[in-house]
C-alpha cells in the first residue's frame, strides 16, 4: 500500500505544481484506527497528507459536484463509477476533472471488526499478508484480511476504475461474476416476511439522512423528505412505516444510477442494512433493462433511452 | 452499599413495579437505552450507548397535543407524560448531559412542561466507566468515568459486585427494602484501585477556545475545516447534549397532533426562511454553528460548554471529522478580529 500512497503524492504534487488542477481530493490518515478520511489538498507541499489505505471506504464521487474549479480526485472502482454516472447527469464537468484512478483491494468493514472483536476496544491494528492484526488492551488477533473486508467489496465486479486519466499501481484481479445471492435470498420470500424484515430494520432508523448525504447520486436540490408543502411523509419517527417509504423512495429513485458502492450502508450509524434494498435495484435494472450503472460513459441509462416493455430479452448492451 | 450482581435482575424487577424502567439492551451490534419489562433484558457490560438516554427524556418525536375541529371549535387533549421512570446504567456523561438540557428547557422566559415533567419524574442510576473508551473526553469537560453530578446513585463495578454509592435521597428511596450490607474495607479499596485505573487516553484543549471563537466569526478556517462534512444529522443526533427540535402538525381529516421532533443544525432546512432565504446556506455556516453553538453560544447563555466528552460524533461520523480535531485547529489557529 505506501507504493501507492507514494505514486499518489507525487501525482498530486506535480498536478498542483504545474497548475493542472487547484484541488485534490484524496485520504488522509484518520484519527480512529483502520480509518482513513477525505482529505482537500490546495498546496504541492500539502500533497504528502495523501495516503491509501484500507480505510479508504467514502466514496469521494460526492464531493466533484457542480464544482467551479479544476480538480483531480483519488478514485477507486466505485468512486469512478459514480463519476461516470454524474458526467451523464451533468452534475461533473469532465473537461475540469483529473481522475487518479487507484486499484482497489477492497475496503475493512469497521462493523465486522467491532462484532469480531464482542465489546473489546480496538486501539491498533497492522496490515500485512493477508494478515490484519487487531490490538487493544492486553489482546491482540490476526484475522485474514478477506474476513473484515465490506460485502460490497466482496462482491465489487469493478475493483480497477473505469474511467481514469492517470492510473496508480497494476490493476488488481477482478472476482467471479456477482451471483447476487443476497439479493434472491430476500427475493424468495414471503411479502409478509420481506414486509417484517425491512420493518425490523428500519424500526431502528433515527433519520439522520447520513444515507442520503453519503449517496454521491442523491443531489436532489430539495429531497422529498424535507418537503413541506405538500408534506410527501411525516417529520416524525414515530412510524416506522414512513422510515420504510422513505428508504424505498431512496432506493426506487436511485434504480438504474446506483452503482453499489455501498457508501450509504457505510454511513448508516445504526447499521441498517440498506444493502438488500439498494442490490435488488441494482440486480432488476441489470435483468430488465441489461443496465449496469456506471461502467460506460456512451451507454445510456435506462430511462434516457427508450424501453421496449414487451420483451426485456431483446435490450442489448447499449440499452437500446 | 454492596449489591450482587446476580441481585441486580431481582432488583430491577422490583423497581419495574413502581417504574418504567429504561436500562441498556443490546440491539443489533450496539446498545441502545429501552424501556425494559424483565431485569435480565438490561446489559450492563456496555461501554457507550450508540444514542444516548437523552431520547428517555425528551424523544426523537413526541405529540405535545391533539386536536380534533368539531362543529362548534376545536378540541384539544395535552399530551404530558407523567410517568415515573428510572434510567438505570447511563453513562456519567450522560448524566451531565441532563444538567445542560435543564438550562435550555428551563428558563426565566420559559418552562417545558414536557421535558420537565419528564426530568422531575426520573431517577438516574448510573454506571460508573471501568474502561473508558479512546474517544471519551469527559475530563477535559469537567466531568470524569466516575463523576456523580445529576445522578441519584452511583454504580461501581467491582467484579462480581456493585459498590452502591448513594448520592441523593431519591437514589436512597431506590434500595428501600433491599437491605444491602454496607461496604466492606476490601470493597472500597477494590472500588478506589477500579477508579485509578479508569485511565483516559484522551485530552482536549479548551484553554482559551472561548475567546478564540468569540472573534472568528468570519476567520477562512471555516472555509476549510468544514469541507469533508456530509451534513448529515450523524453527530448531532447521536450527541447526549444536542437539543434543537422543530414542531409540525400532522393531521389528516379534521383531526391530528401537533409534534415535535429532533432537527440538526447540518440539515439545509433548519434555517430555511419562509421568504426562501436561508442565512446558512452551506455546509461551512452549519458546521460553524455546529461548533459555535456548543463552544461559544451554550457558554454565553448558560455559563457551559455544550459538550460532555461522551465521543459518539467521533465514532459515528460516516466522514471521520473528528470533533477533537477541529478544535485542535481552531486552538492552532491565529486569531483574526471578527470583521467581514
Ligand atoms: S444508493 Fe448507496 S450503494 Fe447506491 S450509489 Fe448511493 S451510496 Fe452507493
Ligand atoms: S443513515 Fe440509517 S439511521 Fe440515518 S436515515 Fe439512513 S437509514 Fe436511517
Ligand atoms: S459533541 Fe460529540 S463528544 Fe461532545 S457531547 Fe456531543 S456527541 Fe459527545
Ligand atoms: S466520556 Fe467519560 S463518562 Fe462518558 S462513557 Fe466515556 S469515560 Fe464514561
Ligand atoms: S460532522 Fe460527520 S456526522 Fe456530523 S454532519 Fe458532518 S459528516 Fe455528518
Amino acid at each position: 500500500m505506501s507504493e501507492l500512497t507514494r505514486a499518489i503524492q507525487e501525482t498530486a504534487q506535480k498536478l498542483l505544481q504545474n497548475k493542472e488542477v487547484e484541488l485534490v481530493v484524496g485520504f488522509a490518515e484518520g484519527s480512529l484506527p483502520l480509518r482513513n478520511t477525505p482529505c482537500f489538498v490546495r498546496q504541492p507541499e500539502e500533497a504528502q497528507r495523501l495516503v491509501w489505505g484500507y480505510g479508504c471506504e467514502n466514496n469521494l464521487a460526492n464531493y466533484l459536484r457542480q464544482r467551479p474549479e479544476k480538480v483531480a480526485v483519488v478514485a477507486k472502482g466505485c468512486d469512478s463509477r459514480s463519476i461516470v454516472e454524474l458526467i451523464k447527469e451533468n452534475q461533473i464537468d469532465r473537461n475540469k476533472l483529473v481522475v487518479i484512478g487507484v486499484p482497489c483491494r477492497g475496503m475493512i468493514d469497521r462493523k465486522k471488526v467491532t462484532r469480531l472483536l464482542a465489546g473489546k476496544e480496538l486501539l491498533e491494528a497492522e496490515i500485512r499478508d493477508g494478515q490484519v492484526v487487531l490490538k487493544g488492551k492486553e489482546f491482540s488477533e490476526s484475522v485474514p484480511l478477506e474476513q473484515l473486508l465490506h460485502d460490497t467489496c466482496l462482491t465489487c465486479q469493478h475493483p480497477n476504475p473505469v474511467l481514469f486519466d492517470i492510473m496508480m499501481g497494476e490493476p488488481v484481479p477482478v472476482k467471479e461474476a456477482d451471483s447476487f445471492v443476497d439479493v434472491a435470498n430476500f427475493e424468495v420470500k414471503a411479502p409478509a416476511e420481506k414486509r417484517a424484515y425491512l420493518i425490523q430494520e428500519l424500526s431502528r432508523c433515527i433519520r439522520c439522512y447520513a444515507c442520503r448525504q453519503a449517496c454521491p447520486m442523491c443531489f436532489c436540490e430539495e429531497c422529498f423528505v424535507d418537503c413541506s408543502m405538500p408534506q410527501w411523509l411525516s417529520k416524525s419517527s414515530l412510524n416506522v412505516q414512513d422510515n420504510v417509504f422513505f428508504q424505498a423512495v431512496r432506493a426506487l429513485h436511485l434504480a438504474g444510477r446506483c452503482v453499489d458502492c455501498g457508501a450509504c450502508d457505510r454511513a448508516c450509524p445504526m447499521g441498517i442494512d440498506l444493502r438488500t434494498l439498494t442490490r435488488k435495484m441494482v440486480k432488476d435494472v441489470q435483468e430488465l433493462f441489461g443496465y449496469t450503472a456506471g461502467v460506460s460513459l456512451d451507454q445510456k441509462p435506462p430511462l434516457a433511452a427508450p424501453i421496449n416493455t414487451t420483451s426485456p430479452a431483446t435490450f442489448n448492451q447499449d440499452g437500446r | 452499599m454492596l449489591l450482587n450482581k446476580g441481585q441486580l435482575t431481582d432488583w430491577l424487577n422490583q423497581l419495574m413495579q413502581a417504574y418504567q424502567v429504561f436500562a441498556p439492551i443490546k440491539e443489533g451490534d450496539y446498545f441502545c437505552f429501552k424501556q425494559i419489562n424483565s431485569g435480565d433484558q438490561a446489559t450492563l457490560n456496555y461501554t457507550n450507548s450508540k444514542v444516548p438516554p437523552k431520547e428517555v427524556l425528551f424523544p426523537r418525536s413526541e405529540k405535545l397535543f391533539c386536536y380534533r375541529c368539531e362543529n362548534d371549535g376545536v378540541q384539544l387533549t395535552e399530551q404530558i407524560d407523567e410517568s415515573k421512570k428510572i434510567i438505570v446504567g447511563l453513562r456519567p456523561c450522560d448524566a451531565k448531559s441532563f444538567l445542560l438540557l435543564d438550562g435550555v428547557f428551563k428558563s426565566d422566559k420559559y418552562h417545558d412542561p414536557y421535558y420537565l415533567t419528564r426530568r422531575n419524574n426520573t431517577v438516574l442510576v448510573g454506571l460508573g466507566c471501568n474502561q473508558p473508551a479512546s474517544t471519551c473526553f469527559c475530563t477535559s469537560l469537567g466531568g470524569g468515568p466516575f463523576a456523580t453530578e445529576g445522578l441519584d446513585l452511583l454504580l461501581v463495578d467491582i467484579g462480581d459486585r456493585y459498590v452502591v454509592e448513594v448520592l441523593t435521597d431519591r437514589g436512597r428511596e431506590l434500595l428501600a427494602g433491599m437491605e444491602l450490607p454496607a461496604a466492606d474495607q476490601e470493597a472500597k479499596e477494590t472500588a478506589r484501585r477500579v477508579k485509578e485505573g479508569a485511565a483516559l487516553s484522551t485530552q482536549v484543549n479548551l484553554e482559551g477556545l472561548k475567546s478564540k471563537l468569540d472573534v472568528i466569526f468570519y476567520d477562512p478556517i471555516w472555509d476549510l475545516i468544514h469541507e469533508k462534512c456530509l451534513g448529515c444529522a450523524a453527530c448531532t443526533y447521536t450527541c447526549p447534549t444536542c437539543h434543537c427540535f422543530d414542531i409540525v402538525d400532522e393531521a389528516e381529516g379534521n383531526e391530528g397532533c401537533r409534534i415535535r421532533n429532533w432537527d440538526a443544525c447540518m440539515f439545509p432546512l433548519f434555517t430555511l426562511h419562509g421568504s426562501g432565504h436561508n442565512p446558512r446556506p452551506t455546509g461551512k455556516e452549519r458546521f460553524r454553528q455546529r461548533v459555535m453553538h456548543k463552544f461559544k453560544y451554550f457558554v454565553d447563555n448558560f455559563n457551559a460548554i455544550a459538550c460532555v466528552g461522551c465521543g459518539r460524533c467521533i465514532i459515528n461520523c460516516p466522514v471521520n471529522l473528528d470533533i477533537r480535531e477541529v478544535l485542535a485547529e481552531i486552538q492552532g489557529s491565529e486569531v483574526r478580529s471578527d470583521k467581514q
